[in-house]
């Protein structure tokens, strides 16, 4: 007598995932499961609840790269289980970070002689580069002092309150001041007077950007360089100039090469660059490049010899991946100076094109420069019935991710949204979100104003209805306001 | 009339790589070149001279993981784009580490209550995650001076002499003076008691490690606790302790549930794990875990609200790929309890068949415990002719790159050549790893001494030179002191 079984006898690795129990199970969030379950399952898992996160490509917040050629991805994908910290055993990708280092610094006019090598080293991104060259920055200042006999601990840093977080990290973090100069309404970036103003014999350095986050423009470091050279030459301080240069280092050179704002001005005397911005690499790889090896205290490196030849390093993280520093070496091969420039002139051009249909909309204002980080940040010219928030909010619905900031002090009044053009950003897709942000203000303007006026006459009209459906919008709102407020300083995008 | 070209009218795309003039041409080094090339030929120059790297796989000098299931391969190469930091743009990928830091606290027996979540972090390594720790530990006790009216400035933190670099890189940069206890012969890790002895007011933290870096042993992180407790409770300056467990979090749980080493001892603040080593990620992730809330101070983390919910941040780095977060959940939840432990127990295993492999060839001394982080530190028990610079040097003939190593002090004199058991070194590979070995002594037991014997009589030297030995002698001796340079200095290669 056979009994008919109820349960399958065939094996369980013979079903396909979304037949097998695996996908009926809930996924453990806090604690390790006891047991394994195969691999095709845990793939699949993973990668459905993945299909929630944001598509990269539209994210229009990031200045991070996004794409890049299939070539290059083989090239990442062979060297992902690659120990970039083992120089002695892969002699060769550490010779193309050297490679890379002495390509950057070329670019960016260090003054190097024919045969010398580059002072420099590449890291996980400009967050470290920042914070190693604050450290040489302060080290040297503490040698300085120390060496006249003044006190050293209260060192501090002077930058514009627009600094990414980073520069607030590295003040918290290695105990320096952080002495920022204030913004006003109309002016968005660091004021090389009143940063000169700022400084006094505590400064370890003034730090410049060149390609602010909020706005894209670029400082104007010739001119501080000039007010502090002239401060110096008073005061005798001998206080130097660090440009951040995360997203301004690949474009300057190539888009405004007659600008002067790296080495080619005595008092810079580090500067960094993020290969994952306009670099054209993925996430994870920043460059700092030091004008010269006097401007590197040799006491913060550590020495590895690598069967006689002498293998400096000076990073915060040891073990990391090689293929970022792999994929650099490939774009600077690959695209060359020429391949940049182009690049770079139409990432330009395509922020013209989104920037003049934005503004033929009538809605709006242009809050950023032409020159600078192809970048457009604009704002409502009237905000009273529906502000930017919104505006970001249901762009996401088609798909878009375009964030909306308030300014740092003092210019906390104003609101902009900001679309930074990528390489991958094409002109298609640059006159797709115009037309999408046309269906945007359509909708907002159907909709009823999100702040209640001061009117009797309009607060008596409002029905019971809609005066519930009012008080729903304000509890949105003051959760956007809520997530803005407290992006606005911390949420450091980059 | 049609003149004969000899130039090759077909457009520069056409022709194959190798039959292009992109492989004719010097790739530059120092200056990016003016002009672009072909995609196809950029990636096949670089792939070709990446070719003359050591393969990763045969890498025994790390314990950083070579080989994921093609499953996972898939998932990263997807990830690939993601900016990790974006966490208002990719919610589930901030998700999901969160859900790894609660799954590794869970693992350390972190005292949390049923809902509580985690206080931790995801950073690029071990090395982060200690600056992090130090950091918190920094605070932590100038917040405590500073409110006892007591000076601050002079913080110092106590290891052993066998710490990895990053120790030194965090004293250095964050100016904490490192004072370190000293190893001697036979005794290569911490010894508790000393350590304890050198603890004094300005002591931020106590550093163990669980699985030290030159042999692989255990620190003995209960006896280090008792006897700071006893301390302690003398002197009321509650000093704490860090446990580097950079390679040891993800093997003592499975291979030594019983060793307390972890958050079920009361003075143990904060651990640290590569989830790059035995956490069975490729390069680029570590964890830093905290007991609680108390333990990093407030000030140190940065807030991201994301939509009403709040992210706190505290990493040195900030933009950085998702990929190996992604690939650590993977793991986790692929693998769960039952697969680390099997593959911990394959890599043990492993290590016993390579340690008994070379103790039968009768050559050499085992100078790592059995018990510890799966590897074979070993050192030849006859070093009057050959040393074990030349093993390894001969070894990478074979493809085989195991790395030889002098102690730190005060053990200088002891040299050891060490091979980690990773996940995907099989029985295989340990059988014919055993057999290069044998091969290589061979070899070297037919070559003359590269030692000049220190005991040769000035006498004999003259008689037995004549001008071809002369030139022998003098190239033994420069060939000497390139090692003896080449050895001193390794001792700053901090190998992870």
């Amino acid at each position: 007598m056979v009994l008919s079984h109820g349960v399958s006898g065939s094996d369980d690795s013979v079903h396909s995932t979304f037949a097998s129990r695996y996908v009926r199970t809930s996924l453990p969030r806090f604690r390790m499961p006891e047991q394994s379950i195969p691999k095709e399952a845990a793939y699949q898992i993973i990668n459905d609840e993945l299909m929630l996160d944001g598509n990269p490509r539209l994210n229009l917040a990031s200045f991070v790269t996004t794409w890049m050629e299939p070539e290059c991805d083989k090239l990442i994908q062979a060297s992902v289980n690659k120990n970039y910290v083992d120089m002695d055993e892969y002699p060769v990708t550490t010779e193309l970070q050297n490679r890379c280092v002495n390509m950057i610094a070329h670019l960016f006019n260090a003054p190097l002689g024919d045969s010398e090598t580059a002072v420099g080293v590449g890291t996980v991104g400009s967050s470290e580069a920042i914070m190693l060259a604050g450290l040489a920055f302060k080290r040297r200042w503490q040698n300085k002092m120390k060496a006249a006999g003044k006190p050293c601990d209260k060192p501090n840093i002077v930058t514009g309150a627009n600094v990414q977080v980073c520069w607030e990290k590295f003040a918290r973090y290695f105990e320096v001041e952080l002495k920022e100069v204030k913004l006003s309404d109309g002016y968005y970036v660091m004021d090389p007077a009143k940063a000169v103003d700022l400084v006094d014999e505590n400064t370890i350095c003034v730090a410049a950007i060149l390609g602010s986050t909020l706005n894209g423009e670029f400082e104007d470091v010739k001119l501080l360089n000039d007010l502090l050279a002239e401060k110096n030459a008073k005061t005798g301080w001998d206080t130097a100039i660090h440009v951040d240069a995360a997203s301004g280092g690949f474009i300057a050179p190539f888009l405004y090469p007659e600008l002067e704002w790296d080495f080619r001005l005595p008092l810079v005397k580090s500067i960094n660059v993020s290969g994952h911005k306009y670099g054209l690499v993925y996430a994870g790889i920043g460059w700092c490049i030091w004008r010269s090896k006097e401007d590197l205290p040799e006491e913060l490196i550590f020495h590895i010899n690598y069967l006689g030849a002498d293998q400096p390093t000076f990073t915060l993280n040891f073990s990391k991946g090689s293929s970022q520093v792999i994929a650099q070496y490939y774009q600077l091969i690959r695209l060359g100076f020429e391949g940049y420039k182009n690049i770079m002139e139409n990432c330009q051009e395509n922020a013209m094109v989104l920037k003049q249909g934005l503004e033929k909309t009538g809605r709006f204002n242009i809050v950023s420069k032409d020159n600078g980080v192809p970048l457009v940040a604009f704002s409502l010219k009237d905000s009273s019935r529906h502000n930017e928030f919104e505006i970001s909010d249901f762009l996401r619905r088609f798909g878009w991710i375009v964030p909306a900031y308030t300014m740092p002090p003092d210019a906390q009044h104003v609101t902009v949204l900001r679309v930074v053009i990528r390489e991958d950003f094409s002109r298609t897709l640059a006159e797709r979100l115009v037309l999408d942000i046309e269906k945007v203000m359509h909708e907002l303007d159907a909709l009823p104003a999100r702040v209640a006026n001061g009117d009797a006459a309009a607060a008596a009209a409002a029905a019971a209805a809609s005066e519930r459906e009012m008080a729903k919008q304000r509890e949105v709102i003051s959760l956007l306001k809520r997530a803005v407020l407290a992006k606005k300083k911390t949420n450091g995008v980059c």
